[in-house]
């Protein structure tokens, strides 16, 4: 990461650049104000001419966030205050003196790390796709075509056949990152040698996977690598329309969309005629309106037709007959921003990348219960634990983990005894989970995982668009009985049951939806047996988070009387003397947790 | 409102392609879909009135009643659960006084769940007219929502 960055002024050198992460993350933490900030102080202190401020595409460590990267130091800033800009300014820009309370401090340890290459979390990752994150100003093209942009592009439409690209995919084993793994290269073949003079390519922006933020942040951060991935590959299908489309939920993703569509026509990169080439391309954006079943490509067609989003049965399948009956290509945002790579540095070289099957580098959002909170992007391979407790810094509060759900609402979780397996498609199916788009959540020993399954089977039973009734009705029917277990309700039959239920879904629904629904259950019943037994057998939620199964004490041993929990308490039912212990009328108990999360002592406890 | 909508309809041709886009600019518009939008969209694009509900009805993102000055989305995605989305959505529902998918009497705010909104890095978070709240506690949600006097009582 010791490369500066592109100036979109070639005749200007800076001698410091300061790039600011302008992902949703960090500009939730107000990272536009401190950029305003920096501006405003370097103006001020007659340093404008030497030292410019850049804001960059989500840099993926957002736990740290606002954070800022201090070129060409690669001092890694961290957690920054509109308060500290004076002070940063000053000391390091000034003086030369890197400021050391702004740095960041590994989760177990107390010495500071200042370049962001020494810094764990971003160690062992390998940027492919996201190659300029950080690194450039997603809304400058120019920033994009200094740093080789649109260079693939050229050289396919000077130098290569169409079907020349599709063997140079196909050779890199590139496989759909949306989740199903399906070879890039085989499915633009299908659509290429597919009947149909209006084909057309679409980008699955969609993102439904909760816990997911992978294509958010690769469109926010570099718009111009999707663009040229799809012009490369509506090249070699020969397609002349391409449509995003993009979920409604991401504004600032979709504003940075807009604005590169509008540069790239500009510089004549879509549109008429491409680069003289006699290839005319151009692509329009779809919002998506917030359905989880538009991820499945027959609705996503669907609901660009303006028609109600319901799955249909394939074959015919889109390569032969998508949107308006003609040959479509879907990929998703994360397969179309490898392409460009893949052309540039050839097949050989992204096929040394990964396993015997998959090939390549995969984006995962690593988040929930583990102290780097964030997005990275690894080769295939890796283990689980070198994602979870490497590069994501453990769990936090010296926590037991307990595992990882890969895939969302269709995938599953990996326990503890599974960590060291190698990431890769196959082998996240053989032990009930899926690679599915790349979110990763982790759960500590505070996690249930029967109420775990009862959230996803909660989120598909109206997902569902209702077309199956195996899908409509058995994911509620599922659903029910966890919900009953989780109560207190549970009877011994309910597994077996939960097990037949998962069948009949799984089999007899017509897409992937209801198809893996039952996985969340199927997967926290193989691995976590244990805990749906305790809450069905003994009435006990191992975990304390089911309610109905736990009561809250407060340990009179550690309690001090601060009376912090009583004034917290909505219900007004703790009670005792001020420096004296407290105790929780357990009766009346609405088992909210707001006592124990108040308590500075760890003195209320759940059982 | 006629006027409003004429305009904006003036701007599409009438295609059942664009019933979604049409949808989305409306509520845009109006903060919600009224009635007689529903059925001047219809006849726009030459569908029934049903077809117009079907896909309204369909997607999440659509309403039919108008919402406050202030729309808190309250996310519900994975990392947010595993973090304590359950108690923020409560402690909203307790601050504002009003359940999900209710507005306040004075149209001050509307409370909605939305299945994510990708800002997982940061959960809990919340969302309040499109601008990402992260990292809620009791304390934050007070502040971020302007109900301090309501968390001392």
């Amino acid at each position: 990461m010791a490369e500066t960055t592109a100036s979109s002024d070639a005749s200007k050198t800076y001698r410091a650049e300061l790039l600011i992460c302008a992902g949703t993350g960090c500009v939730s933490n107000r990272s536009f104000k401190i950029r305003d900030a920096l501006e405003a102080e370097i103006r001020q202190r007659g340093l404008d001419d030497e030292v410019r401020v850049v804001t960059t595409g989500c840099q993926g460590f957002c736990a740290q966030g606002p954070i800022m990267i201090f070129q060409p130091d690669g001092i890694f800033y961290q957690m920054l205050t509109e308060e500290d800009v004076p002070l940063l300014v000053e000391e390091h820009l000034i003086k030369g003196r890197p400021v050391e309370k702004l740095m960041y401090v590994p989760p177990e340890g107390d010495e500071v790390v200042p370049k962001l290459s020494d810094i764990d979390f971003f160690r062992k990752q390998r940027l492919v796709v996201l190659r300029n994150r950080g690194l450039i100003d997603p809304e400058k093209i120019d920033e994009y075509i200094a740093r080789d942009g649109y260079r693939a592009l050229a050289k396919v439409l000077t130098g290569m056949t169409s079907e020349e690209v599709i063997e140079v995919v196909k050779a890199s084993g590139l496989r759909g990152r949306g989740g199903a793994g399906f070879p890039t290269g085989i499915k633009w073949g299908l659509t290429r040698q597919a009947e149909g003079n209006g084909k057309c390519i679409i980008c699955n922006a969609d993102e439904g996977d909760p816990g997911a933020f992978m294509d958010r942040s690769i469109i926010e951060s570099d718009p111009h690598a999707v663009l040229e991935g799809m012009a490369i590959g509506a090249y070699a299908i020969g397609a002349k329309n391409g449509y995003v489309y993009i979920r409604e939920e991401y504004p600032l993703a979709m504003q940075r969309l807009h604005i590169a569509i509008d540069q790239a026509r500009e510089y004549g990169l879509l549109g008429e005629d491409i680069l003289g080439s006699g290839f005319s391309f151009d692509l329009a954006v779809h919002r998506g309106a917030g359905a989880f079943v538009c991820g499945e490509e027959t609705s996503l067609i669907a609901s660009l037709e303006g028609r109600t989003p319901e799955p249909r049965i394939r074959p015919p399948f889109p390569a032969q007959s998508g949107l308006w009956g003609q040959p479509t290509n879907i990929n998703n945002v994360e397969t179309w921003a490898n392409v460009p790579v893949i052309i540039s540095r050839g097949a050989e070289w992204y096929a040394s990348l990964g396993t015997d099957t998959s090939k390549g580098t995969k984006v995962f959002s690593v988040v929930g219960k583990v102290n780097n909170t964030g997005l990275v992007e690894v080769p295939m391979g890796i283990t689980m634990r070198e994602i979870v407790f490497d590069i994501g810094g453990g769990i936090p509060d010296g926590k037991q983990f307990k595992a990882v759900q890969t895939g969302g609402p269709s995938g599953g979780c990996i326990p503890e005894s599974l960590l060291d397996l190698p990431i890769d498609y196959e082998r996240l199916m053989e032990v009930g989970s899926i690679m599915g788009s790349g979110g990763l959540i982790v759960m500590d020993e505070d996690t249930c995982m029967v109420d775990i399954a009862r959230y996803f089977l909660d989120f598909l039973r109206s997902e569902s668009c209702g077309k199956c009734t195996t899908c409509r009705e058995g994911i509620a029917a599922m659903h029910d009985i966890l919900a009953d277990i989780c109560a207190g309700q549970g009877e011994p039959e309910h597994i077996d049951l939960l097990g037949e239920l998962a069948e009949a879904v799984s089999d007899a629904s017509l897409c992937a939806l209801g198809g893996t629904a039952p996985n969340p259950v199927l997967s926290t019943l193989r691995h976590f047996r244990d805990e749906y037994e305790a809450h069905i057998r003994d009435k006990k939620c191992p975990a304390g988070v089911c309610r109905a199964l736990i009561t809250y004490r407060i340990d009179p041993d550690k309690c001090k009387g601060c009376l912090l929990c009583t004034k917290a308490c909505p219900e007004q039912i703790i009670r005792g003397e001020a420096k004296k212990p407290q105790t929780i009328d357990t009766e009346a108990c609405i088992k909210c947790g707001v006592c124990r999360e108040s308590c500075k002592f760890d003195a209320v406890l759940v059982e | 409102m006629e006027e409003r909508l004429s305009s904006i309809l003036s701007s599409y041709e009438g295609k059942r392609e664009e019933l979604i886009p049409i949808l989305q600019q409306i509520q845009g518009e109006f903060g919600y879909l009224p009635e007689q939008a529903m059925l001047e969209i219809a006849r726009f694009a030459r569908v029934p009135e049903s077809s117009v509900y079907a896909i309204a009805t369909f997607y999440t993102q659509f309403r039919f009643t108008p919402i406050g000055k202030k729309h808190v989305m309250v996310c519900r995605g994975t990392a947010c659960y595993v973090r304590g989305a359950s108690r923020v959505l409560e402690t909203v529902e307790e601050l504002l006084g009003i359940k999900e998918g209710e507005t306040t009497e004075d149209m001050e705010y509307s409370l909605e769940t939305v299945a994510c909104i990708g800002a997982c890095g940061l959960s809990p978070c919340i969302m309040i007219n499109k601008k990402v709240e992260a990292k809620m506690t009791r304390k934050r949600l007070t502040d971020v929502l302007g109900k301090g006097e309501a968390a001392e009582a």
